[in-house]
C-alpha cells in the first residue's frame, strides 16, 4: 500500500519534471530560432491584433482545419473541447476549497468524457477507413489515440461503472502537492488511468503533440503581412549587409 | 530529352480525389545539373563519399536558422487535412504528393537523427537512416512539389511544405545534388543578368522592334526605354517578356500604361529579370544575390519608383523579401536600407506591382479604355499561387484578388471566375512553379495541370470562356505548354495587361 504510494508519487513527481522541462527546452528552441523571412499564408492580417484575432480563431475554432475537411474538424474540435472540459473538471482533485468555476464546471466535464471518447473514436476510425489517411499513419500514431482513448476510458469507468475512493485520490493529490505522500486506494482501474496519464505527460515533449506549443510559433500563422512597411531582419541574415 | 510516354488524365465534370496509387510517380525525377552548372553557383560538383554526414550537418544548420522547418518537422500530427489539397497528387494519386508524406521524407530523418524519439525508437515513430534510397526518393518527390502553397491554407498548424521542398532542396544542393533547369538559370543571372541569357545588345534590338511594332500597331510613341537615368520608375519585370509570347503582349501593355499616365520609366539592362531561381532552391545567399542586382540598378539609376511586372515568384520575392534581403521597402533603419529608402518616394509602396500602379491610375481617372475592343473575349481569372498565398496587392488582405480582378472589369466586358474552391486562396497551382517548369519533368506539368484545367473546363463549356488572364510567367509559359494536352488552344492564356494593352486609349 506505502509502496504503491511511493511508487505513484515519483512517477507523478518524474512526469511533472520530464513534461515541463521538455516542453520548456523545446519551445525556447523554437523561441530562439529565427525566422528570417515573412512567410505569412495570405491573405494575412496586417497588424499585430489582426494575427492575435486569426490565432485565436485558430485556437478555439481550428479555422484552417475547418476549410479543409469537415468530418476531421468535428471530431478533432469535439475531442479537443471536450478534454478542455475533462480537464477543467479535474482541477478540482488539486484543490481545497474548490473554484466556483470549477465546481460549475462539474457537470459538463463529466459528460464531455463520452464527446472526448467519441472524437478519438471518429478520428481512429478515419486512420483505417480513409485510404489516404490509413497510407500516411504510423505506429506512433495508432498508440498516441490508444492511449487518450484508454484514458478516457478509464475514467469514464469510475465515474460510471465501479467508483473508486474518490476522496483518497483527492488527499493523495493534494498531498504530492505538499511533498507528503498519503494513501493511493489500489484500485486496478485507477492505477492504469493514473499510469497512462503520467505516460503521456512522458511522452508529450517528444512526440507530435509538439502540435499545441507548436501553432504558436508556426511563421505562416503567427506573422503579420507588413513587409514593405517594415524591415524584417535575422540576426544571421543582417550580418550579411556589413560586408 | 524523349520523356517516356504518359496519358493525359481525362478532365471529370466535378473533382474527385484518386485513389492511391503507390509509386505512380516514382520515376518522375528532373535531369541532375552537371558539375560545371553547380560549381558555377557555387555549390559541390557531385555527390562524394561522406555526404550522408554532410547532410545531416546541413539539416542541423537548417533547423537553427529557419523557425519554420524546426517547427513543422515537430508539429505535424499526421491528421490528413493536407492529403488531398496537392495538384501533383490530384493529378497523379501518387501518395508521396500528398503534403504530409512529401514532408514525412525529410521528417523522419529529422526525427532519426535530432530526436529522441527516433534515436531510441525509430520504427514506432517512422524514423529512418538517410540511405542513398531516402536520397533518390528525396530527389524524386522535393521535385515533384512546385512549393504553391496551397497545403499551408489548410494545415490547422500552418506547416508549409513549401518550406520542407526548400530546405530540402538546400540540403541536395549541399551536398552536390542539383537540379539542371533551376541551376542552371540562375548561373544565367549571373552571368549575363536575366534568366533566358538574353545579352544586352539583343534586349536592346527587342525593345527597338516592340517601339517599331507598337507605333505600327498605334501609330503612336509609345516608348520602350532601358538604362536611362533621372527616369522615375524601374520596371523590374520576368524575361520572358521581353521574347515568349504572349508575356510580350503584357511588356507592350505597362508600356502603353506608363506612356497614357505620362510616368516616365525605364528597364535595367543590369536588372533585366524579376524572376529570382534562389527562392526555388531555398537557398538565402543566392535570393539575396539576385536580388541585389534590382538594388544596385536602383541606386545607380536614381529611380523613385520600384515596379514589378507580371510574375508570381518574383512578386512573393519583391513584395516579402525584398526589404529583408536588400531594403527595397520601407521602415529601414539600419544605413544599408536607408540608403536606398532616402531615394525612394515614401509616398508610393516599394516595390508596387504593376496591377497596383495600374489600378491606381484607373480609380484616379487616369486611364481611358474602350472596353469593347476585348468584346471577342470572355475572360476568367486564374490566381497564380504565390501572388495568391505569399503576398498581397494594395492595403487590403485579400487585395491580390480584388486588383487584378477588377482591372479586368475595367477594360472588358465579360468576365466569370471559376469555381471557388479553385481560386484566390485556394487557387490551384499551374502546375509548373517552383522550378518545374522543365521538359523533362513534362508529365509531372501535365498531371499537375489537372485541377485547374477542370476548373476551367467548367466554365469553357458553362459560360463561353475563351481566355484566362493571369499575372505569372510562368503560369503563361506552363500552360502554353499543357492546354493543348487537355484539348484546349494554347492562346486561351495571357496576361492581365495584355487585355489594358487592347483597350487602353493612348
Amino acid at each position: 500500500m506505502q509502496a504503491l504510494a511511493i511508487g505513484y508519487a515519483l512517477l507523478f513527481y518524474a512526469a511533472t519534471a520530464l513534461f515541463v522541462v521538455g516542453v520548456a527546452v523545446k519551445i525556447r528552441g523554437y523561441a530562439r530560432t529565427p525566422a528570417p523571412l515573412k512567410i505569412p499564408t495570405t491573405p494575412a492580417p496586417t497588424t499585430t491584433s489582426g494575427v492575435a484575432l486569426r490565432m485565436t480563431r485558430e485556437v478555439v475554432f481550428f479555422e484552417s482545419l475547418f476549410k479543409s475537411n469537415k468530418w476531421t474538424w468535428i471530431f478533432g474540435w469535439m475531442f479537443h473541447g471536450a478534454l478542455l472540459l475533462v480537464l477543467l473538471r479535474h482541477v478540482r482533485y488539486f484543490q481545497e476549497p474548490v473554484w466556483t468555476p470549477i465546481v460549475f464546471v462539474q457537470f459538463f466535464g463529466t459528460y464531455a468524457g463520452f464527446a472526448m471518447v467519441a472524437g478519438l473514436a471518429g478520428l481512429w476510425a478515419r486512420r483505417f477507413l480513409v485510404a489516404r489517411v490509413r497510407y500516411i499513419s504510423t505506429p506512433s500514431d495508432h498508440l498516441h489515440l490508444a492511449l487518450l482513448l484508454a484514458i478516457g476510458l478509464s475514467g469514464l469507468a469510475m465515474r460510471f461503472v465501479a467508483h473508486t475512493d474518490i476522496v483518497a485520490v483527492k488527499a493523495f493529490m493534494l498531498g504530492l502537492m505538499r511533498f507528503s505522500i498519503q494513501p493511493l486506494p489500489a484500485d486496478p482501474v485507477l492505477l492504469v488511468h493514473l499510469g497512462l496519464v503520467a505516460l503521456l505527460m512522458i511522452v508529450f515533449p517528444i512526440s507530435k503533440l509538439l502540435h499545441a506549443p507548436g501553432l504558436f510559433f508556426s511563421p505562416t500563422r503567427n506573422q503579420a503581412d507588413d513587409p514593405r512597411e517594415a524591415r524584417h531582419l535575422a540576426a544571421w541574415a543582417a550580418a550579411m549587409d556589413k560586408k | 530529352m524523349a520523356a517516356a510516354k504518359f496519358e493525359t488524365p481525362a478532365l471529370k465534370p466535378y473533382p474527385v480525389i484518386p485513389l492511391i496509387a503507390e509509386g505512380a510517380m516514382a520515376h518522375s525525377k528532373p535531369f541532375v545539373a552537371p558539375a560545371k552548372i553547380q560549381e558555377a553557383v557555387g555549390f559541390p560538383g557531385e555527390l562524394t563519399e561522406g555526404w550522408e554526414q554532410r547532410a545531416v550537418a546541413k539539416m542541423g544548420e537548417l533547423l537553427d536558422k529557419y523557425r519554420s522547418l524546426r517547427v513543422y518537422m515537430d508539429a505535424c500530427v499526421h491528421c490528413g487535412a493536407c492529403s488531398d489539397k496537392c495538384h501533383y497528387f490530384l493529378g497523379t494519386g501518387d501518395p508521396k504528393n500528398m503534403p504530409v508524406a512529401r514532408q514525412d521524407l525529410m521528417r523522419g530523418v529529422y526525427r532519426r537523427y535530432f530526436t529522441f524519439a527516433g534515436k531510441h525508437f525509430p520504427k514506432l515513430v517512422g524514423a529512418v537512416d538517410l540511405t542513398k534510397e531516402v536520397l533518390d526518393d528525396w530527389w524524386s518527390y522535393y521535385n515533384q512539389c512546385s512549393e504553391c502553397r496551397r497545403c499551408s491554407v489548410f494545415c490547422p498548424y500552418g506547416i508549409d511544405t513549401a518550406e520542407v521542398t526548400m530546405a530540402a532542396r538546400e540540403i541536395m544542393d549541399s551536398v552536390g545534388l542539383g537540379q539542371k533547369y533551376a541551376n542552371e538559370i540562375i548561373g544565367k543571372v549571373h552571368r549575363i543578368g536575366n534568366n533566358l541569357g538574353i545579352p544586352e545588345p539583343a534586349l536592346a534590338d527587342t525593345l527597338a522592334g516592340l517601339e517599331e511594332d507598337t507605333k505600327d500597331d498605334t501609330g503612336v510613341d509609345v516608348r520602350f526605354p532601358m538604362d536611362e537615368k533621372g527616369a522615375e520608375v524601374l520596371l523590374v519585370t520576368p524575361s520572358a517578356d521581353f521574347f515568349s509570347e504572349p508575356h510580350v503582349e503584357s511588356l507592350i501593355g505597362y508600356a502603353k500604361v506608363f506612356h497614357a499616365a505620362g510616368i516616365s520609366w525605364t528597364l535595367s539592362s543590369k536588372a533585366s529579370e524579376a524572376g529570382n531561381f534562389g527562392l526555388f532552391i531555398g537557398n538565402y545567399e543566392q535570393l539575396r544575390t539576385i536580388a541585389l542586382r534590382i538594388r544596385e540598378a536602383a541606386l545607380e539609376l536614381g529611380v523613385k519608383r520600384i515596379v514589378v511586372g507580371e510574375c508570381g515568384h518574383a512578386w512573393r520575392v519583391a513584395y516579402s523579401f525584398w526589404n529583408t534581403l536588400v531594403g527595397i521597402g520601407a521602415g529601414g533603419k539600419d544605413p544599408f536600407a536607408i540608403e536606398l529608402q532616402n531615394q525612394l518616394d515614401p509616398r508610393h509602396k516599394q516595390p508596387t506591382h504593376i496591377c497596383e500602379l495600374t489600378y491606381d491610375l484607373i480609380q484616379r481617372g487616369a486611364l481611358k479604355f474602350d472596353k469593347e475592343k476585348n468584346d471577342d473575349r470572355i475572360i476568367t481569372f486564374h490566381d497564380s499561387c504565390n501572388v495568391a498565398r505569399a503576398s498581397r496587392m494594395g492595403d487590403m488582405p485579400g487585395g491580390q484578388f480584388v486588383i487584378p480582378r477588377e482591372i479586368i472589369k475595367a477594360v472588358a466586358n465579360n468576365f466569370h471566375d471559376m469555381a471557388p474552391g479553385t481560386i484566390c486562396e485556394s487557387t490551384f497551382c499551374c502546375g509548373g512553379g517552383g522550378g518545374l517548369l522543365t521538359d523533362d519533368l513534362m508529365e509531372l506539368r501535365v498531371k499537375g495541370a489537372l485541377p485547374r484545367m477542370e476548373a476551367l473546363k467548367n466554365v469553357v463549356d458553362g459560360h463561353g470562356v475563351n481566355f484566362m488572364a493571369t499575372i505569372c510567367a510562368i503560369c503563361k509559359a506552363q500552360f502554353s505548354k499543357v492546354l493543348p494536352y487537355y484539348g484546349f488552344d494554347m492562346s486561351l492564356v495571357g496576361g492581365v495587361h495584355q487585355l489594358v494593352s487592347k483597350a487602353i486609349r493612348l
